[in-house]
């Protein structure tokens, strides 16, 4: 098999950051390739129902809650702009800069569908951490003389807290809503902590973690009634759920490309104009996108956006079928193993995220041991560090929980026998790593862990 | 009006440039979708003229995209068998 993929390697040419590491020299071992367990581990990755060297060896994607792939239609798309229609947008006096310009337009009316906004309220910027920043720092500050108080949750994204941390050193009160074991916020909760110079409240729509969907509609109605703004990060929810800004109240909203399988390095805000948001802009110049967020647009990269959000829109009815029914299958496959648990709202939720926790295995290990699957258990931002993650901890769960839980994320290219792949290995794996743990031993012979005093704590 | 053949025809094209994909998981989404898609247009009674003319449209994209697609090479997944030579 080896020699196999080191003769395809050298007619071929491979872009493969996996191989790259490994094709060195030809008579070597087999290489840590990315889907070798570490050196020295007992663990087998391969099934042993199934001859290895008649697969290959890339790692199953699931972990589209950090990335998605992007459409072959939406890079047919960019494509064009990279190729020929490479005009400025702002430009007006001539031919190139009309035709993309023409395009952008178009692209943003793509964007403003899926949301049933008007094009003209759509800014197109970065990303979704510039979206959020701009979106709190820039109400926070342009009503800052008069207001100083922001809401948000203790489960939002780092780049919404970061910001909120920002502002507090520049002398804003900010509240952390806590959320119940579901992961929601208590609604009455948030009204209660409305004050008179509140300027902003900014909840998350769908949870990147575990996937719970807040009551946004509720939250809109609160917020409209009391004249404070309400801005939601939807980088994982635009285009999944069915999100209406004007049903919902929602004056300002963060949007991604590439949680949407589009490109990266673009994202959209979306700015209520009537009743008109008034913001600080982060980036001043010359004075694109109403001003708000100035420098030149990316024309491929907005426009593959726009390619996206139009595909979220014709594919929703099948793309919403095929997750639903591939998270169906792998969270029942999941929970009916012992000592399973689902983090998380079970009704409240956007089925592309499942978050279960496996009791007495360090979710790191597990990782570990399911190198062929990519897999995360928290946000990329995170996954660096070894820390239990803080939005399960809001959840209510203690550090062993916190530390167990994986997510799996599902999308429009997942496959069937991919989610079954996935529910043989962990099946084994979890069943295998159980087997070496203490504890398990002890759950099994009816000690309860809680009652045990550990040394050297 | 399309006509029974002409659709069966743009099926198979469908069908052959889905095939055509490197990518596993490309290669099994539209293979999936256009089985779908052309199933539905089956059972559909109506004028056709505009859906085909979609159709052929994203046939273009198809063509393209899997030749681009056959441009470059990872490796296989775990779930793929690999093509014994």
């Amino acid at each position: 098999m080896y020699r196999f993929r080191i003769g395809a390697s050298v007619r071929r040419f491979s872009v493969s950051a996996l191989r790259r590491t490994s094709s060195s020299g030809v008579k070597q071992a087999m290489p840590t390739s990315g889907a070798q367990p570490p050196q020295g581990s007992s663990i087998s990755l391969k099934s042993a129902t199934r001859d290895p060297s008649e697969y290959g060896t890339r790692p199953i994607y699931l972990d589209m809650q950090a990335t998605t792939p992007t459409d072959p239609r939406v890079l047919d798309k960019m494509l064009e702009f990279y190729t020929g229609l490479y005009g400025n947008p702002h430009s007006s006096t001539h031919a190139y800069g009309w035709e993309t310009d023409k395009a952008v337009e178009e692209a943003r009316a793509n964007v403003a569908a899926v949301i049933g906004a008007d094009p003209k309220e759509i800014i197109f910027t970065s990303g979704a951490t510039e979206c959020n920043n701009m979106a709190l720092k820039g109400v926070a500050r342009f009503y800052g003389k008069s207001k100083k108080h922001i809401i948000t949750t203790q489960t939002e994204h780092k780049c919404v807290l970061d910001s909120c941390r920002h502002l507090q050193d520049e002398g804003f009160e900010v509240t952390y809503l806590p959320v119940n074991s579901d992961g929601l916020i208590d609604l009455e909760l948030l009204e209660k902590s409305i004050r008179k110079d509140t300027s902003l409240v900014s909840v998350m729509a769908v949870n990147n973690e575990i996937g719970v969907i807040q009551p946004l509609e509720d939250i809109g109605r609160i917020c409209r009634s009391h004249k404070v703004f309400f801005h939601t990060d939807a980088a994982q929810a635009y285009g999944k759920i069915p999100i209406d800004v004007n049903k919902c109240n929602i004056d300002l909203m963060s949007i991604s490309s590439h949680k949407i399988y589009g490109p990266m390095g673009v994202g959209a805000t979306y700015v209520r104009r009537r009743p008109r948001v008034r913001l600080d802009p982060i980036i001043n110049g010359g004075g694109q996108e109403r001003g708000l967020r100035s420098g030149t647009l990316a024309p491929p990269l907005v426009c593959g956006f726009g390619e996206a959000a139009r595909l979220m829109l014709q594919e929703y009815d099948a793309d919403q079928a095929h997750i639903k029914a591939l998270s169906t299958k792998l969270m029942d496959a999941l929970l009916s193993m012992e000592h399973t648990q689902l983090n998380g709202s079970r009704i409240h939720r956007y089925p592309g995220c499942v978050n279960v926790s496996f009791a007495y295995i360090e979710g790191e290990s597990l990782l570990m041991a399911l190198k062929d699957i990519a897999l995360s258990s928290g946000s990329a931002c995170t996954s660096a560090s070894l820390e239990p993650s803080y939005v399960l901890h809001a959840l209510g769960a203690d550090d062993a929980l916190a530390h167990s839980s994986i997510r799996f994320g599902i999308g429009r290219f997942t496959t069937e026998a991919e989610v079954d792949y996935v529910i043989q290995a962990l099946t084994e794996r979890v069943k295998f790593l159980r087997e070496l743990s203490p504890l398990w031993e002890m759950v099994n012979e009816g000690i309860d862990l809680n009652s045990i005093e550990w040394a050297g704590h | 009006m399309a006509s029974a053949q002409e659709i069966l025809s743009l099926y198979r094209q469908f069908l052959r440039y889905s095939r055509q994909f490197e990518n596993y998981n490309f290669r099994e989404y539209f293979l999936r979708r256009s089985r779908e898609e052309f199933r539905k247009l089956k059972e559909f009674d109506g004028d056709t003229s505009a859906i085909i003319e979609k159709a052929k449209k994203e046939l273009g994209v198809l063509r393209r995209q899997s030749k681009i697609s056959q441009m470059y090479h990872f490796d296989k997944l775990v779930v793929e068998k690999v093509k014994k030579h």
